[in-house]
């Protein structure tokens, strides 16, 4: 086996950190360690982007690590807290899977993510292609995640994940999206959990739950 | 094989032998400190067998021959194990006897036998126990198994020696699946083992205990035996363990005195700090309920399977 680099090794332990911490999320039923896990997910992110700014000079890069610590790491968890303790939901009950049932899928699912990422990995022609297919997997695990719980705020906390995973995928694809999109995306984010706050209390106020199942049914059905 | 290879072997398994109780005694007293407790001496482990040794043996009326036979056979099967891991050095005769797979089947031996002699009286706790064990047992196997498998991906052998020399010999750095399935190897060894968040090893409330409700019938020489062999088992899953993830320091290749002269002392190191982090561990945690267990050795096997595909993925 031939040496590698320590800072790719870094990179690739952060990656398999991120891929760790997905499966983490996917087994979590406590919604308040569910946000840690988001925070700690967004600060590996943001280490992840020092590393490969440092390692290929581009400093748009470290504008989108401080990018990653200020919204991901400091300012989305801290609203979601802030939520939490508003709404006071603290439990994310009855998961539609037990937990070993989770685990299972999320592993079929990792190695299809890796199947589907081969191909993109070859045209890519960055140091940290391979890394690529993580990025797939903490997309799909994200997914699971979301399509697991039933109440609104896991949901959210799913979907933040999957932003991640894919700034993560563009990140080691391309070196990162043009500084305007990231912008743009960041702001997207933030707004969205604005709308998703304000969404949360007019839900808990038609139905007394964040149980997403109330918004199945039709007016005229019930 | 020269003569000095197998006086060497002979050697690795007596000392293996010699020390297992020792490295018991080591982890209970390391717990005791943590605790707050005055430590037992660790040296309590080969009393409680000598003076096993020295009591009549008594044995129920219903039991069959197989209860008889069942101490020498787990008994057997762990100094087996212990002559195939190398725990001293890896160009030893018996090393490449049996390749790390094997090693798996001869541990699933000696779970079976000791399961089949508790069930064979006929007390209810036995069967409880057995039952719980082989829950315990093939939850833990293929988390094992996945374990090696891993490690015999990145070596490409499946011979515990050959797995130790290329892995001992491979360039220092972050090898994050070795990290993943170092974190599952330790489940697993929590587990088979009978130790904390799985059961608890000095419990004596009947209905939480699992390697202990095996034991209830047997008293004596066969008690004696019993104890032994897990002790041995620790011992043994101790010296797997630093064949995969700290194989350096047992001394590679050639087997002469000088050679044991690095292995024993690095060994005996790997021991101390090894026994001293499984009674952090298990000061911490809290035991599980035995439904919960499925769970924790799942979380082995995940983290086992996560190693195999972020090898697969990033050659890390």
């Amino acid at each position: 086996m031939t040496g590698t680099p320590l800072d790719l090794q870094l990179l690739n332990a952060c990656a398999a950190m991120l891929l760790l911490l997905s499966f983490a999320m996917l087994s979590q039923r406590r919604i308040v360690t569910l946000v840690n896990l988001l925070a700690l997910q967004g600060a590996l992110l943001c280490i992840a982007t020092l590393l490969l700014a440092w390692r290929t000079g581009k400093g748009h890069l470290y504008l989108s690590a401080a990018l990653t610590l200020g919204l991901k790491v400091v300012l989305l968890p801290w609203l979601l807290h802030r939520l939490i303790r508003r709404l006071e939901v603290y439990w994310d009950t009855e998961p539609l899977l037990n937990v070993p049932g989770t685990m299972l899928v999320g592993v079929v699912t990792v190695v299809f993510a890796f199947g589907l990422a081969q191909p993109i990995a070859e045209l890519a022609n960055t140091a940290t292609r391979n890394a690529i297919g993580i990025a797939v997997a903490v997309i799909l695990l994200a997914f699971i995640t979301m399509i697991t719980r039933r109440k609104a705020m896991s949901q959210v906390v799913g979907f933040l994940s999957m932003e991640n995973g894919l700034f993560f995928g563009a990140m080691s694809a391309t070196y990162g999206m043009p500084m305007i999109v990231e912008l743009g995306v960041a702001l997207d984010v933030l707004v969205a959990m604005l709308v998703l706050g304000i969404f949360f209390f007019q839900i808990r106020e038609q139905f007394d739950s964040l149980d997403l199942h109330h918004l199945e049914s039709l007016k005229e059905d019930r | 094989m020269s003569a000095s290879a197998w006086f060497t072997q002979l050697f690795e398994m007596l000392a293996a032998l010699a020390l297992a109780p020792l490295f018991l005694g080591w982890v209970n007293m390391c717990r005791a400190w943590l605790q707050n407790r005055r430590a037992p001496s660790p040296l309590l482990p080969y009393r409680g067998i000598r003076k096993l040794f020295h009591k009549d043996a008594l044995i129920a009326e219903t039991a069959s021959p197989l209860f008889r036979m069942a101490p020498y056979v787990v008994f057997g099967a762990m100094v087996a194990a212990a002559a195939v891991i190398p725990s001293m050095g890896t160009g030893l005769p018996f090393t490449t006897a049996a390749d790390a797979i094997a090693l798996v089947g001869l541990l699933a031996v000696a779970r079976v036998f000791m399961s089949l002699a508790a069930m064979d009286v006929g007390t209810a706790f036995g069967t409880l126990g057995a039952r719980r064990e082989m829950m315990v047992g093939f939850l833990a196997e293929p988390a094992l198994l996945m374990v090696i498998f891993v490690a015999s991906l990145i070596s490409a052998t499946t011979a515990l020696p050959l797995i130790a020399e290329r892995l001992a010999s491979q360039v220092p750095g972050l090898y994050p699946s070795l990290a993943f399935t170092a974190v599952a190897f330790t489940m697993v060894l929590l587990a088979e083992n009978a130790r904390i968040p799985v059961d608890n090893p000095s419990t004596h409330l009947e209905l939480t205990m699992i390697h202990e409700a095996m034991l209830l019938e047997y008293s004596a020489r066969h008690l004696a035996l019993m104890e032994w062999a897990a002790a041995l088992k620790l011992f043994n899953y101790a010296c797997i363990g630093f064949a995969l993830f700290v194989p350096w320091g047992a001394s590679i290749g050639d087997v002469g005195l000088d050679a044991l002269a690095v292995s024993i002392p690095a060994l005996a190191l790997k021991l101390l700090v090894a026994g001293a982090w499984l009674a952090f561990i298990e000061t911490v945690s809290a035991k599980l309920r035995v439904f919960r267990a499925p769970e924790f050795l799942a979380t082995a096997f995940l983290f086992a399977v996560l190693g195999l595909l972020v090898h697969l993925l990033l050659g890390a």
